[in-house]
Formats: structure tokens, C-alpha cells, sequence
């Protein structure tokens, strides 16, 4: 069982923080499958948060097919984060490790590295939905 | 199955408006957070729906009812007005006796336990309790209550952080275990965040902005970029509030399309910015301020 937190610097809604947190734990192994989320009414009075949010995030969840409501009885994981996509992890780290040593020798800046790299992955995902 | 639905509702006092030409509708089971500066009419709204006011214009109907109409209506509506009012020459079991007396749902247990555990001495006289005690068992009478609708008119405004949280996570325990619909005002934006599904932005005796929590924040972005001139927005983008200088423009614009412009830098809103947006923008209808510098 995890125990959720929330942020109030992070930037995001409770209710995506719910569902990163839960993501982040099985990318960490922490939460595998069978493994019961918390119930909705504990998470609503630790965290004094709506309980919509939970059920939204809950929902969102089970839409993406890593977890699973029993009526009744709660919610558990069915699926796991990672396997496939820890592997593609390490080829990939060291094409960006590359990629920094580049733009590092190109002249840019942390910030300046940081913002180019944001501004291309916002275009690319605004590309995407386009 | 609606927890409260205003048509036009307007309220004048003597020459001025309170409330004017207000359309909401809140559904059943939902949390929502009123928000607005001082005299920008949620009391003024909580009021007319617990029956406590009546309308100068438009209707109101809460639970599928008029607010104030008889018995009925008033076993379905809990509301704590501001600054808590308690009976001073009453002591905290009698508050709860008279509860049971007045309030046909009553809930005892929950009355009692919620006293122990907040620590009141029944024997106490609330006229002798601290502001914060005090809001706890106006706030205690109003869930035990058990409502159909519980309104809160800055409810946790006397409490100190610890005893807010505790409050706040029974509240919520209360929406889920009994499908309260809550609706209350607050100045304390990161509460509303948590508990709040669905918010209401007064300002100036209006509603000017309303909506589910999740949706409004997604479709308001704060777009940063070179000077421009806001008539050049696509049609579809709804400018909330803009600032210029000389060389730089910052627009906050609800759209549902994605901002796919690449001039600009888009900005999520936490629920304050959105707030504070929509409390300092201008009145649509009047003539907009443009702010130079």
C-alpha cells in the first residue's frame, strides 16, 4: 500500500499528482500488480481533499489499463510500469548525454538547454494533438 | 437532481445591488468554492439560498426546492453563517440537545463523537468558547445536521492550521459517506484546491466565471511573447485579463483548442492565478483598461 502526499509547489492538480504518484510507484516498483491502492474514503480524510479527485484519478488509472476497481471491495494494480521501457532507458540516457555534451561545446547554458529543450518538446507534443 | 440552481438572481438593498443577474447551476454531491473580494456578494448568495433572504429578481431553487418555503426545505439545508453565531448563554450539550430537538435527521453519534475529539467540554457555555471552539460547533451542528446541502460561509476563517485540516477531512468524509453537497466561500485559495471540485469567481455583484475545477484549469494558459496587438488572437481564444510593456505581451485566454501559435510561451495556471484573474479583470460590457508600462 503507498501513501499519497500533495504538493502545493508542484504545479500540478491534486488530482494528476495522485495519478503521477501512482505511476511513479510502479515505475518503482513499490506498487505491482494485485497490490490494493488506498481506499477512496482513507485518501479523502488524510488528505482532506475532495473525494471526486480520487475517483477522477482512479478513473483515469483504469482507463490506462494499470489498475482495476473490485465494486465493493477497492482498487488494484493489474498492470506494471517499466519492463519494456526501463530497458530503452539506458540507449536513450546516453543518445541525451551526447546530445548535452553538444550543446554544452555549442556554447548554451543550463537555462539556455533547458529552454530549448522545452520549447521543442512543447512544440512537438502541440505538433501531435495538431 | 440539482443542489442548487439560480436563474437570473438578483438582490438590492435599499440602491444597491448585492447580487445581480446570476445563472449557476451546481449539481448534487459536489464541493464548491466561492470566491471573490470582500462585498462582491457571496454572502449575499449563501443567504438567499439557505431562505434567509429572499430575491429581488430572478429564482432560486435549492434541492429542488424554494429556499425558506417550510419545514421541509429547511431539514434539507445546513448553513453556517459567518463568524460562527452560537447561542452564548447555552452551553455545548445544549447546543446539541437543541439540535436534536429542531433538526429531524439529527445525528447524535456523530454530534458527540465529533465534540469529544475536538476536545469541547459540554458543560462549557459557548458564549465563554475561543473564536476557533466556537466555529467548531456551529460547524459540528451543521453536519450533524445531516443535510442535504451544507453552506459555509468562511468556515474556517477562525481556525488555526491543524484544526482547518481536520475540519476540512471531515467535510469531506461527510461528502463521501453521505453524498453531501457542499458549497462554501473562503479567501484560502490552497484549500479551496484541495477540496473544491467546482468553483464560482464573484466579483462586482457577479458571477464571472464558473465551472468544474479540472476543465477551467485546463483550458486557461497564461501566453507570454513579443508586444502584439489582442484583436490578432484566433477567435476562439477569450483574453480574461492582458498586461503589455513596451516590447512584451502577457494574455490569460480560456480556450478549449490547443495555443499552437509559437510565438508564445504557454503558462499553466494554478486555481489562484485563475482567481486572481478573473477578480481583477474588467467587467465584460464596460470599457477595458489597458495597462502600460
Amino acid at each position: 500500500m503507498i501513501e499519497f502526499h500533495l504538493d502545493g509547489r508542484s504545479g500540478l492538480s491534486p488530482y494528476q499528482q495522485l495519478v503521477q504518484q501512482v505511476r511513479h510507484a510502479l515505475r518503482l516498483g513499490l506498487l505491482r500488480e494485485g497490490d490494493q491502492l488506498p481506499k477512496v474514503k482513507d485518501v479523502v480524510t488524510d488528505l482532506a481533499i475532495n473525494p471526486n479527485t480520487v475517483l477522477k484519478a482512479y478513473r483515469e488509472l483504469e482507463h490506462e489499463g494499470l489498475v482495476a476497481a473490485r465494486p465493493g471491495v477497492g482498487t488494484f494494480v493489474i498492470a506494471t510500469l517499466g519492463g519494456t521501457t526501463l530497458a530503452a532507458l539506458g540507449p536513450l540516457r546516453t543518445d541525451l548525454r551526447r546530445w548535452l555534451t553538444k550543446a554544452r561545446k555549442a556554447g548554451l547554458d543550463d537555462e539556455s538547454i533547458e529552454a530549448l529543450f522545452l520549447t521543442t518538446f512543447r512544440t512537438a507534443t502541440s505538433e501531435k494533438l495538431a | 437532481m440539482m443542489a442548487l440552481r439560480a436563474k437570473g438572481l438578483g438582490k438590492k438593498y435599499k440602491r444597491k445591488w448585492a447580487l445581480r443577474n446570476c445563472t449557476l447551476d451546481l449539481g448534487r454531491g459536489h464541493v464548491t468554492g466561492l470566491v471573490g473580494p470582500n462585498g462582491a456578494g457571496k454572502s449575499t448568495l449563501l443567504n438567499l439560498a439557505s431562505g434567509m433572504l429572499e430575491p429581488t429578481t430572478g429564482t432560486i431553487e435549492v434541492c429542488d426546492g424554494v429556499p425558506g418555503s417550510g419545514p421541509a426545505q429547511l431539514a434539507k439545508v445546513g448553513y453556517v453563517a459567518q463568524n460562527t453565531p452560537v447561542f452564548a448563554g447555552l452551553t455545548v450539550a445544549e447546543h446539541l440537545r437543541l439540535g436534536a430537538a429542531l433538526n429531524p435527521g439529527w445525528d447524535d453519534a456523530l454530534a458527540t463523537a465529533r465534540i469529544g475529539r475536538i476536545g469541547l467540554d459540554p458543560a462549557q457555555q459557548a458564549g465563554k468558547l475561543s473564536g476557533g471552539q466556537r466555529a467548531q460547533l456551529a460547524l459540528t451542528l451543521g453536519i450533524a445536521k445531516r443535510p442535504e446541502l451544507l453552506l459555509l460561509d468562511e468556515p474556517v476563517a477562525a481556525l488555526d492550521p491543524l484544526a482547518r485540516r481536520e475540519f476540512l477531512a471531515d467535510l469531506m468524509a461527510a461528502v463521501v459517506e453521505h453524498g453531501l453537497s457542499v458549497v462554501l466561500s473562503s479567501h484560502l485559495v490552497a484549500d479551496l484546491e484541495r477540496v473544491c471540485d467546482h468553483l464560482v469567481v464573484l466579483a462586482d455583484s457577479q458571477v464571472r466565471v464558473t465551472g468544474e475545477v479540472e476543465e477551467l484549469l485546463a483550458t486557461h494558459h497564461r501566453l507570454t511573447g513579443p508586444r502584439r496587438d489582442l484583436d490578432t488572437l484566433p477567435a476562439d481564444q477569450q483574453v480574461v485579463s492582458a498586461s503589455h510593456t513596451d516590447r512584451q505581451t502577457t494574455v490569460i485566454v480560456r480556450t478549449t483548442a490547443p495555443i499552437l501559435d509559437p510565438v508564445w510561451t504557454v503558462g499553466q495556471l494554478t486555481m489562484e492565478d485563475l482567481v486572481l484573474a478573473y477578480m481583477s479583470a474588467p467587467v465584460p460590457g464596460r470599457p477595458a483598461l489597458e495597462v502600460l508600462r
